[in-house]
């Protein structure tokens, strides 16, 4: 095969003591992301190995946010359209959904790039500089990354918060696997404390800006719009119906609002067994009952399960809570994380009149908790296994 | 009514080449060898030299902490070579077969009328000891322990595994003969797949297993009989190593002719062939092998087994030998995505699950990068025991001996990892990284 000669006759010129040795880490990425390592078993030890690697089970992660993804796109066109009067609410949002989503690639793109080449970049330096593989986790963080911020994030921003995220969420502790905190929310926490004027309020969510190849609509200044948190935090009335907020044409983080595209991603995610579906099952069920007793202390309209559907609830019990490094490694305790981050949230996002989302800091909360959780389920088999040899 | 357990965790790989129940003889080797490396934890002093004549069940070497315990020779004739590695270690006893088989004869005995003492010093005398494993370590046993219990598991499950039904038709008197001699030394657990024949065996307590592999290891069972504690030590033995202590009561000789599978799908006739301990891997498949492409043959089943070659001699306790393809220089284009219909995955990422009926070829490749441990949960759904599996092993990468103590590393050896190892996606070693463990923890608590 052409490639694979190809990359052969490269190797010796990225090996230990090649003309491009300094980029070895990268044409070690790039061959693995091509063929599949062609290593074989030890003298001793498993002769045979199953299929699936890293690198597949992270790639179905993303496969299960094209949903997410598609629909965020096509959303950024629509809240615009909808912003610059092309579109009433009282439109079908069907219409111009070509026009909508191309628009919304538009935007989304270059985030998407910065994100991934931030994100990367610093990944494979460190790699080379630790002499190791580049690992496969940012393919992932790196498209979560512009899906949980308001579209109306400057790239430059982006770009500080993905290295912040890398490197201190990440790399200091050691790289994929070794992480306490999901990257892709320590990114938007970063954002949240460090510029809070570009994360939250009514004019972060919708993209006003005039792009001429594609929509022929004249640019608007700082358009305003209120997700359906904001309007609850605010004690206003929620504008949004829940059939809205199911399909997602509403205002919020690009990757966020559709709890349709969500469940799709959640649907691939819980068939190939490679996210926990006790996490998922166990935070909606904590968001729901705490939703529930907290009913009266929202907004006179809103149901309690209307909670579920609308913020990052969804994304967040999805893709984010499942992050199999920064959640328990034992089955038990991945119940009681789950049900911790669904009730924790919903207790932030109506009690604390500060934040009107509560699913990041939960996450994030409870990612410090995971190893505590792990300890009560590991000692509680240790002291089993204690008595029984006291006996 | 034997006892009846069920084990819901574990991963049956159904690979192509399974042994036809035929068996015949394998042709004689003209060179045996014993490899003390097959009797993990021993330090062998070899007792012959070089030109010594010797006849089958003559020590050819003994384990230097505990002289009593003799590995001996498989065949009668004369002793053409000490091999050694580095640092003078041994790494096999070879033995030129004479023409005609002689045996040491260590008296015909009925075990009804011995006392313990008497069947250990017995199986001492005749090699037969070093067949003994014990937990913890999983290394041979040392005859001045007392063992709570004595496991045997019937029941092989793992992937190209020789079927006990087949390995011991016809052995039955001398399995029983085996057990009751057994159990003149401790309890005898004996684990049974269901309606096995040898469920009516005596002298055992007999628990049927249900379930799929790893349910036959015998950790497995021993975790869910009476799992071992701290201070404890449980000796276990392989289902036809019983027919040799049988053989070894009833005919006053040891005989360590075993039937194992030779199977695989780079095996042309995969069937049952009766070797001797430490006969030739070349001979035990001659001319059976596929030559078209680069074959791994592997002492032992592809979960467990060992890579070997055409010139190594069968170990100990081997089961079975099987060949499969190593496959080094496929290119295997976008494997992270390609649907791979050829791939066997216990994930369903792969359409492995659409086929549960195919048998699959399995190369010798890793299939993926090392990794730190991303994926949790992977281990635990193939781990059927009351263990953290992933804790343990990090509690061994991290060398701390008193977690793994508390983790219960006491319980396992190294094959109760390798179906994990087989589903890991992050392609850890986990029965080295296990084996490293156990001697750690041995070397420190000696």
């Amino acid at each position: 095969m052409g490639l694979k000669k190809f990359l052969d006759n490269l190797k010796p010129t990225f090996s230990e003591g090649g003309k491009l040795s300094a980029f070895g880490s990268l044409f070690d990425a790039a061959e693995t992301f091509f063929f599949v390592p062609n290593e074989t078993a030890k003298v001793r030890g498993a002769q045979i190995h199953d299929a699936i690697d890293s690198k597949r089970s992270i790639f179905f992660v993303v496969i299960a946010l094209i949903p997410a993804i598609l629909f965020g796109m096509y959303n950024i066109g629509y809240q615009h359209a909808l912003a610059t009067g092309e579109l009433t609410p009282d439109s079908c949002p069907c219409a111009d959904i070509w026009g909508n989503f191309l628009y919304g690639l538009a935007v989304m793109l270059p985030k998407i790039v910065v994100s991934y080449a931030v994100g990367l970049g610093i990944e494979i330096a460190v790699a080379q500089w630790k002499k190791e593989e580049v690992h496969e986790g940012f393919f992932v963080t790196g498209i979560l990354i512009p899906l949980i911020v308001p579209v109306n994030c400057p790239l430059w921003i982006l770009a500080i918060a993905t290295a912040f995220a890398v490197i201190f969420a990440k790399e200091v502790f050691g790289g994929t696997g070794m992480n306490i905190f999901n990257p892709a929310l320590v990114t938007r926490a970063f954002l949240f404390f460090a510029y809070p004027s570009m994360m939250s309020g009514d004019k972060v969510w919708v993209n006003g800006n005039y792009i001429d190849c594609i929509n022929g609509t004249p640019a608007v200044d700082a358009v305003s719009a209120a997700t359906p948190l904001g309007q609850l935090a605010a004690g206003e009335p929620v504008t949004a119906t829940p059939m809205d907020t199911i399909i997602g044409i509403i205002p919020g983080s690009i990757g966020e609002t559709s709890v349709i595209a969500i469940l799709i991603g959640a649907v691939i995610l819980i068939w190939t067994n490679i996210a926990s579906w006790k996490i998922m099952l166990s935070t909606f069920v904590g968001g729901a009952l705490m939703a529930y007793f907290l009913r009266y202390d929202g907004a006179q309209n809103f149901e309690w399960w209307e909670q579920l559907t609308v913020g990052g609830f969804c994304f967040g019990a999805v893709f984010m809570a499942t992050d199999p490094v920064t959640s328990p490694r034992t089955e038990g305790g991945k119940w009681i994380f789950g049900f911790l981050i669904g009730a924790m949230a919903i207790i932030i996002r109506v009690l604390n009149p500060g934040y009107p989302e509560g699913m990041m800091l939960a996450i994030l909360l409870m990612n410090v908790f995971a190893p505590l959780i792990d300890y009560c389920f590991v000692q509680s088999n240790i002291n089993k296994r204690a008595k029984r040899a006291a006996k | 009514m034997a006892n009846v357990i069920k084990i819901t965790k574990g991963l049956n790989i159904n690979l192509k080449g399974k042994a036809a129940a035929q068996v015949s003889a394998a042709p004689a080797s003209k060179v045996y060898g014993l490899v003390p490396d097959a009797f993990w934890g021993m330090k062998p002093k070899v007792v012959v030299k070089e030109g010594d004549e010797v006849k089958a069940g003559d020590a050819l070497f003994v384990n230097k902490l505990h002289p009593e315990v003799k590995f001996v020779s498989p065949v009668a004739g004369k002793v053409t070579l000490v091999e050694r590695g580095d640092r003078r270690k041994v790494l096999s006893v070879q033995v030129e077969a004479a023409a005609q088989q002689a045996y040491v004869d260590f008296g015909k005995k009925d075990v009804k009328t011995l006392n313990g003492e008497q069947v250990k010093a017995a199986l001492l005398e005749s090699g037969l000891f070093g067949f003994f494993i014990q937990r913890p370590y999983a290394v041979v046993a040392d005859p001045n322990d007392v063992p709570k219990g004595i496991f045997v598991s019937a029941i092989a499950d793992m992937p190209l595994a020789a079927d006990i039904d087949v390995v011991m038709k016809g052995k039955e008197a001398d399995f029983q003969t085996g057990i009751s001699a057994l159990a003149k030394l401790a309890k005898v657990y004996l684990g049974v797949k269901p309606d096995s024949p040898l469920a009516g065996t005596k002298d055992a307590e007999v628990n049927v297993f249900k379930g799929k592999c790893p349910a036959g290891n015998v950790g497995v069972q021993i975790n869910h009989v009476a799992p071992i504690n701290k201070g404890e030590v449980v000796w276990t033995i392989g289902a036809e190593e019983v027919v040799f202590i049988g053989r070894l009561f009833n005919k006053g000789i040891v005989d360590l002719t075993r039937t194992i599978a030779v199977a695989g799908s780079e095996i042309k006739a995969p069937q049952y062939k009766q070797v001797l301990v430490g006969a030739k891997i070349g001979d035990i498949v001659a001319g059976n092998v596929n030559t078209d492409k680069k074959v791994r043959l592997i002492d032992g089943n592809p979960l467990t087994g060992m890579q070997t070659n055409e010139d190594a001699f069968i170990l100990a306790h081997s089961t079975e030998v099987t060949a499969i393809p190593e496959n080094d220089n496929t290119a295997e284009l976008f494997g992270w995505i390609a649907p791979r219909l050829n791939q066997f995955s216990v994930s369903r990422s792969y359409f492995s699950w659409l086929m549960p009926k195919k048998e699959y070829v399995l190369d010798a490749r890793v299939k993926g990068g090392h990794r730190h441990m991303i994926f949790s949960g992977e281990y635990d759904s193939v781990f059927p025991m009351d263990i953290y599996p992933e804790q343990l092993v990090k509690a061994i990468i991290a060398g701390d001996i008193d977690r793994m103590e508390a983790l219960g590393i006491y319980e396992v050896a190294p094959e109760d990892f390798a179906v994990a190892e087989f589903v890991d996606s992050s392609k850890v070693e986990l029965q080295r990284i296990v084996r490293e463990g156990l001697d750690m923890l041995r070397k420190e608590n000696e």
